[in-house]
């Protein structure tokens, strides 16, 4: 059959070199970055369909609905003022129930954020293998759902921090860049469990642990002058946690007489924007590199 | 040798087939090997897992299949190729490979545009309705947001998931496996496609569907695309499809026009 022969018949061509000829590209090629970072651009309306789409999946099955993007926030944050500020009774830090919150509200973002990313890829394989569209899109959607999630948790925060007679100041200005650099960390953070969790599905086990680890690193729970304790160079290692950055940074805008480990209000900024750029180079790089792999096996 | 020069030249002479016949897919002399996972086995209990992971050797439950070997052929812009062969012969690992999610290990796949694969589990979103599902399909395949818009209610239409009741706002999860199918299918097809590969897609529907599919296929054939059909329905490749491969134990046993093809693997399967 003159198909199958090596050589095509018509033009004398070996099948590389027809290939090469009609300007063919080897299957499952991994176009360069900035190719790349085009077509992702190109599929803005697809990520942001797909983050919407799964937020309003996220509680399709709930009676309530939507109205637990609220609740779990509330809940979790009552929960947690019940054992820390009622029953252990934490008593040195002054309106602790809105310091509280803050930080795990700051916190929830980062760690929901990880958690759905670890799975953005190995959830999708059949969304990746019907379509063709920049992997990529799937880890920044699940960031994008989150910072939705966050944006709705800072509504009940506003509401608790004014409730609990913090005064509205211009220091609250601060509150949506700092919001911004933790979302351009957090997805390069996604971006890469998403690509370590393509491969090593173990990883959806031992991610609840680092994350819990690094809460209490990050001191969401109780005063981060305990950290004070420390011995210098960890207590150094943590001033540079980029949580604890974020968190310290919306703890500044809101409350007033919040406990904060970092004095300098520069190092601060200077810190949350270096993690945000890095990270999230350095996630998308990452993220990138493994562009061809991700849906095979 | 170039094909302008070849066109302008042959003026005088007509041609009984067109002079410049585009290859849109090249596989030279492909090899796939993927490895697969028996399941449960002896060799899985906890104790054995760590010491596998001490020892970094890989499990023992893994399997390696060598599921193509040395497949070559060309295909041109506006054929459509069905492709035959019994189970496990290598037809949905070659189209995976030619879609770029199956790493050669050997030779290699050359392809023109990104081919996309239609396969009968290509799941979407299962807790959003139908409409939401065809919008995220569209966006997915890179369409711009207004032409989505525009063509939601047609390929709702299409797939004919509304013919009982208004099931294109229920969510997936709620829909037969014909229903979720031929859905699929539908969006999918609304784009035009360099080159498309339908894996046994066109079996799930019923009788009326598939009228309608085949019809469709021939339609995006004429886009100047490229289709390749998996099908145990010898029926819906020889309506569709002028050529066929014959796959048989990952090599090519046959590759001509579909008739031929065809008698030749009915005689093979009949006489085993």
């Amino acid at each position: 059959m003159a198909t199958t022969a090596l050589v095509d018949p018509e033009t004398g061509l070996t099948q590389a070199q027809l290939a090469a000829r009609h300007g063919l590209r080897v299957a499952g090629e991994r176009p360069s970055l900035t190719e790349y970072s085009r077509r992702l651009w190109a599929y803005r309306h697809f990520t942001a369909a797909y983050a919407n789409a799964k937020l309003v999946a996220s509680y399709s099955n709930a009676k309530l609905g939507q109205i637990w993007q609220v609740l779990t926030p509330l809940t979790n944050a009552a929960v947690y003022y019940l054992i820390f500020g009622v029953v252990l009774g934490q008593n040195t830090i002054p309106n602790f129930i809105a310091y509280l919150t803050t930080g795990l509200f700051i916190f929830n973002f980062t760690q929901s954020a990880v958690l759905a990313g670890t799975q953005s890829i190995s959830g999708n394989l059949g969304l990746i293998r019907a379509l063709h569209f920049p992997r990529a899109c799937l880890p920044l959607a699940a960031t994008l759902t989150q910072f939705q999630q966050l944006l709705a948790s800072m509504i009940v925060l506003v509401g608790i921090v004014l409730v609990t007679g913090e005064p509205l100041t211009l220091a609250w200005l601060m509150l949506p860049p700092a919001l911004l650099l933790q979302a351009f960390f957090n997805a390069g953070v996604v971006m890469v469990v998403a690509r370590m969790g393509s491969k090593a599905s173990d990883l959806k086990q031992v991610m609840p642990f680092i994350l819990r680890t690094w809460m209490y690193g990050s001191g969401v729970l109780y005063s981060v002058k305990l950290f004070d304790r420390l011995p210098e160079w960890a207590s150094t290692l943590i001033q540079f946690n980029p949580i604890l950055v974020y968190i310290e940074l919306a703890r500044y805008a809101l409350l007033e007489q919040a406990p904060l480990l970092n004095e300098s209000l520069t190092q601060l900024w200077l810190v949350a924007a270096g993690w945000a750029v890095l990270g999230g180079i350095a996630g998308y790089v990452y993220f990138w590199r493994g562009e061809q792999e991700y849906g095979r096996g | 040798m170039d094909d302008r020069y070849e066109t302008s030249n042959d003026v005088t002479v007509t041609l009984p087939r067109i002079v410049e016949r585009i290859p849109t897919v090249v596989v030279d002399d492909a090899h796939v090997i993927y490895r697969v996972h028996k399941g449960a086995g002896g060799g899985n209990t906890p104790v054995a897992a760590l010491r596998r992971l001490v020892k970094r050797s890989s499990a023992p439950n893994i399997q390696e299949v060598h599921a193509v070997k040395g497949v070559s052929f060309t295909a041109y812009r506006g054929e459509a190729i069905g492709l035959i062969g019994s189970n496990g012969s290598g037809k949905s690992t070659l189209l995976r490979t030619i879609a770029g999610l199956l790493p050669v290990n050997r030779g290699a796949v050359y392809t023109q545009g990104q081919p996309s694969l239609l396969g009968v589990n290509a799941a979407l979103l299962n807790d959003l309705s139908g409409e939401r599902n065809v919008t995220l399909g569209c966006l997915a395949m890179g369409m711009q947001p207004d032409d989505v818009a525009r063509m939601t209610p047609e390929i709702i239409e299409f797939s004919g998931i509304n013919q009982r009741g208004d099931f294109a706002s229920l969510p997936m999860r709620t829909y037969s496996s014909g229903m979720a199918a031929r859905l699929r299918f539908s969006i999918a097809a609304a784009k035009k496609h360099d080159v498309l590969l339908i894996d046994e897609a066109l079996a799930t529907g019923d009788k009326g569907f598939r009228k309608r599919s085949e019809q469709r296929v021939r339609e995006l054939r004429e886009g100047a695309g490229t289709v390749f059909l998996v099908s145990h329905q010898l029926s819906s490749v020889r309506d569709t499809c002028e050529r066929t491969i014959w796959l048989e134990s990952g090599v090519i046993r046959m590759d001509g026009p579909t008739d031929e093809v065809i008698r030749a693997y009915e005689a093979f399967a009949n006489g085993k």
